[in-house]
């Protein structure tokens, strides 16, 4: 039996939002869902409209890379508290990637079209999202780059 | 600044040669391969009189191939285990290739054992927080062993290991024993896999994040490609790891592996004698020169 | 025999006189008795060489030499004497550490192989070792017999070597000696220690016994009592050689080093070293060297030979696929920071004893003092 908690106390509890104003957060709990993906389902698919983005609650989502001639390739998994989905803020706004739950996941979804309205309107709001969603890039661009190193490979 | 375990000369074992620079006949017993391009080989002296070879984790051996050449290798066995000398290799040049076409039963040459260690005493009632990558696991078993034997000496006991795929995890059976006790976390992750792969994706750095330790009072041991080293590090030190309390294993061209050849010095440091084991806050500022 | 540590005081052990060239005949010869290969300077190719003396005539009386950076040159004294010069491109490590040795072989058996060495340990007695030298077989003691594993044919070779040191009256073109504390008196280490004593009264060495054996030596000899007048002559004649050095390195070489190892400077100094590593060849307390191991074309045996090695080499660094030290800066930055800088942390000493060769053999002329204040001028 799940327990039903109200939005903006879920969204209060995961890092994404840590010291964002209590008004902003309440304004994105108007585009907020909480969601539940079972291990193997998609949530996303490249080429298709970013329409969300997701703080992940618990559970693990794997990215993934399809590739025509054989098995897909994962290059990365998300966990607990981390946030996935950018591609809603940068045009042509389509997925990137594939999004695989690997696991039982519970999600946050923000709903893309609903926050892009919402920040035209009010650009604190939209500061508040950038300046969050850059640290994470910048984190999850370093971690790239050094998987592109190869690091282990024969040095 | 002290060389914490270099300051003890390393045992000496009996079934060895009185001149250093002799390496003395042993005998391959057994041969297992790991991974596509590393494999593990056991030890016995060839003299047959048996006879154990103590080692401190951490340390390498002067491996020789006749005819071929010697290369450095880290003993990768069970210290509390000295009747069994264990090393694992991967294949990159002339001498390990020749090594990996050795067979049961071929001689094998062996000068050692050699370096500084991991300082698994002075972790003592400390978290211990490994790190590492690739065949930098090997290095590390040693220490990962001898932890467990004795486990209630420590706190935490966090594994944290990285790799290029799931076909290049190193001692998968072994990860997965440790990961099934109760008192020891461990999580790998690989740079990229196939879906059938039910773990982690993405650098090994990540991990730290999620693992539990505190930093304040524990200890880390990181072995693997300075790439990675150097990465680790950061992570560890914006949570809270002081330079001292971080181990790091180096490595540089060696031959003589005693000191007398000069190359494998790094800043005032011979990597065979002064390390390979050094504390990081020894070395930080020397890492930070390039070309040093 | 004197080892390393001895701090023999000039006074303690006995000092006489001796004829120049018959006194120096008679001291050949004993040793040569006493199963000795007795080694010396000659001139061979325009340079002073270390090779086999049998006799006082065959070493070069009145020779001189002009050294400058890059620069070397042999001339005849108006004074004949016998050691006026100061000293080639060799060094006795050329004797103690040979440039090619043989560490072992190896002979495949049924089952596997069999390692044997056999350690060629010649009685070498060298005749006229200057302080600078003395010292730098000191710190070549330090390198390869103090440590926790000893080069065990260099400690044969050194146990058995009798040393006829040489208190230097004059100073080469390039030498600095004093500035380092390693010269140009020598201060034991030495079973006997000679001084050229040219004067009115005719030409003669004092003779000072550094040692036990260096006294029995002495005992043997057709000697003289050493008046105080002959002790004072040549304890003027070092002074002179220690006044007259014409250059020296700063006090500060280590720390100014140390403190600049991401300098500008390293550049400059690239921009005209060739990589020759002749200054790691001529140095006497350079001890860098490699291993290879060779095997004959049926594969039944093999060999590990040790050769000396430079820094200054690109491969010297190699590992995983490349070199460490890539640029032509690191490498010289790695050898004058191990000479003067991590040599004190290493052995306890610094790395130079201020003999000026590599200043003397550098085909360019680079000069290890005027690099160290370069350093402390450009930098922190």
């Amino acid at each position: 039996m799940v327990k039903i908690e109200g939005i903006d106390k879920l969204l209060a509890e995961h890092p994404f939002f840590k010291d964002m104003p209590v008004d902003a957060r309440k304004t994105l709990a108007g585009c907020a869902k909480n969601e539940r993906i079972e291990p193997g389902d998609y949530l996303a698919q490249e080429g298709k409209p970013a329409d969300k983005f997701y703080l992940i609650r618990s559970g693990a989502l794997a990215v993934e890379c399809h590739v025509p001639s054989g098995d897909n390739l994962v290059i990365e998994t998300l966990h607990t508290g981390e946030v996935l989905g950018w591609s809603w803020m940068v045009v042509p706004f389509e997925w990137s990637f594939d999004i695989r739950a690997v696991e039982l996941t519970r999600v946050i979804s923000l709903d893309a079209a609903c926050l892009r309205k919402k920040i035209i309107k009010d650009k604190l709001l939209g500061f508040e999202l950038y300046s969050r969603f850059i640290p994470i890039l910048a984190k999850r661009l370093h971690s790239t780059r050094q998987q592109l190193t190869d690091m282990y490979g024969k040095s | 600044m002290t060389s914490h375990a270099a300051a003890q000369p390393s045992p000496k074992n009996d079934n060895l040669a009185d001149d250093a620079m002799m390496p003395a006949p042993f005998r391959i017993v057994k041969r297992t391969q790991e991974l596509a391009d590393t494999f593990t080989i056991e030890l016995t002296p060839a003299s047959g009189r048996g006879g154990a070879f103590a080692f401190r984790p951490g340390q390498f051996n002067m491996l020789y191939a006749f005819g071929v050449g010697e290369v450095p290798i880290s003993i990768s066995g069970d210290p509390a285990n000295p009747k069994k000398l264990i090393h694992t290799i991967r294949t990159v040049g002339a001498v390990t290739q020749a090594i990996s076409n050795m067979k049961v039963g071929d001689e094998i040459g062996v000068r050692g054992p050699f370096g500084s260690a991991w300082p698994v005493e002075q972790a003592e009632g400390s978290d211990v927080v490994i790190i590492t990558g690739g065949i930098g696991l090997a290095p590390l078993r040693p220490a990962i062993d001898h932890v467990l034997a004795n486990r209630n000496k420590y706190g935490r006991f966090v594994i944290l290991y990285g790799a290029r795929s799931p076909a290049d995890v190193l001692f998968m059976d072994q990860l997965t024993a440790w990961r099934g006790r109760l008192d020891t976390y461990v999580d790998v992750t690989v740079d990229h896999a196939t879906r059938d792969w039910a773990g982690n994706v993405g650098v090994v750095t990540r991990l730290i994040e999620r693992a539990n330790f505190d930093a304040y009072h524990a200890k880390a041991f990181i072995c693997g490609p300075e790439l990675m080293m150097r990465f680790t590090i950061k992570e560890l030190s914006a949570r809270g790891f002081a330079d001292e309390d971080i181990y790091v294993s180096m490595e540089r061209n060696m031959k003589c592996a005693i000191g007398h050849c000069g190359h494998c010095q790094f800043g005032g440091k011979f990597v065979c004698k002064d390390g390979p084991v050094f504390p990081y806050s020894s070395v930080n500022a020397l890492l930070k020169v390039r070309g040093l | 025999m004197a080892k390393v540590g001895d701090r023999v005081q000039a006074a303690v052990g006995s000092v006489a006189v001796i004829d120049a060239g018959e006194g120096l005949d008679a001291l050949l010869k004993v040793l040569q008795r006493g199963g000795y290969r007795t080694i010396g300077p000659k001139v061979r190719d325009g340079a002073v060489v270390l090779e086999d003396v049998s006799r006082a005539d065959e070493l070069p009386l009145g020779l001189i030499d002009d050294q400058q950076p890059g620069q070397y040159r042999l001339s005849q004294a108006k004074t004949p004497a016998y050691f006026d010069f100061t000293h080639g491109a060799q060094s006795w490590k050329r004797y103690l550490f040979p440039p090619k040795e043989k560490l072992w072989s190896a002979q495949k058996t049924n089952k596997g192989f069999d390692v044997q060495n056999d350690i060629d340990a010649p009685k070498y007695a060298f005749i006229g070792v200057r302080a600078c030298e003395l010292n730098a077989i000191a710190i070549q003691d330090k390198v390869f017999i103090a440590g926790e594993h000893v080069n065990t044919s260099y400690q044969a070779r050194r146990e058995k070597a009798l040393i006829v040191a040489l208190n230097c009256r004059r100073a080469g073109g390039t030498c600095f000696c004093a500035s380092m504390n390693a010269g140009p008196k020598v201060e034991g280490g030495y079973d006997l220690a000679l001084t050229e004593l040219t004067n009115k009264s005719g030409h003669s060495f004092l003779i000072e016994a550094g040692s036990e054996h260096g006294e029995k030596i002495l005992a043997k000899l057709n000697t003289r009592p050493a008046t105080p007048a002959d002790i004072k002559a040549a304890a003027k004649a070092v002074e002179q050689a220690a006044q007259s050095m014409g250059r020296e390195m700063p006090k500060s070489a280590r720390k100014v080093l140390t403190k600049n190892l991401e300098s500008a400077h390293w550049q400059d100094v690239a921009n005209r070293c060739l990589d020759c590593a002749n200054c790691t060849l001529v140095c006497p307390t350079c001890f860098c060297n490699t291993t290879t191991d060779t095997t004959s074309l049926d594969g039944q045996h093999a060999e590990r030979w040790r050769q000396w090695d430079s820094c200054f080499t690109l491969d010297f660094s190699y590992i995983h696929g490349g070199a460490i030290r890539r640029e032509g800066s690191e490498r010289y930055r790695q050898w004058i920071t191990h000479k003067l800088a991590s040599w004190h942390e290493q052995f306890g000493v610094s790395g130079c004893v201020g003999c000026g060769r590599c200043i003397t053999w550098c085909p360019v002329g680079i000069d290890i003092t005027a690099e160290v204040r370069a350093i402390a001028k450009k930098g922190k």
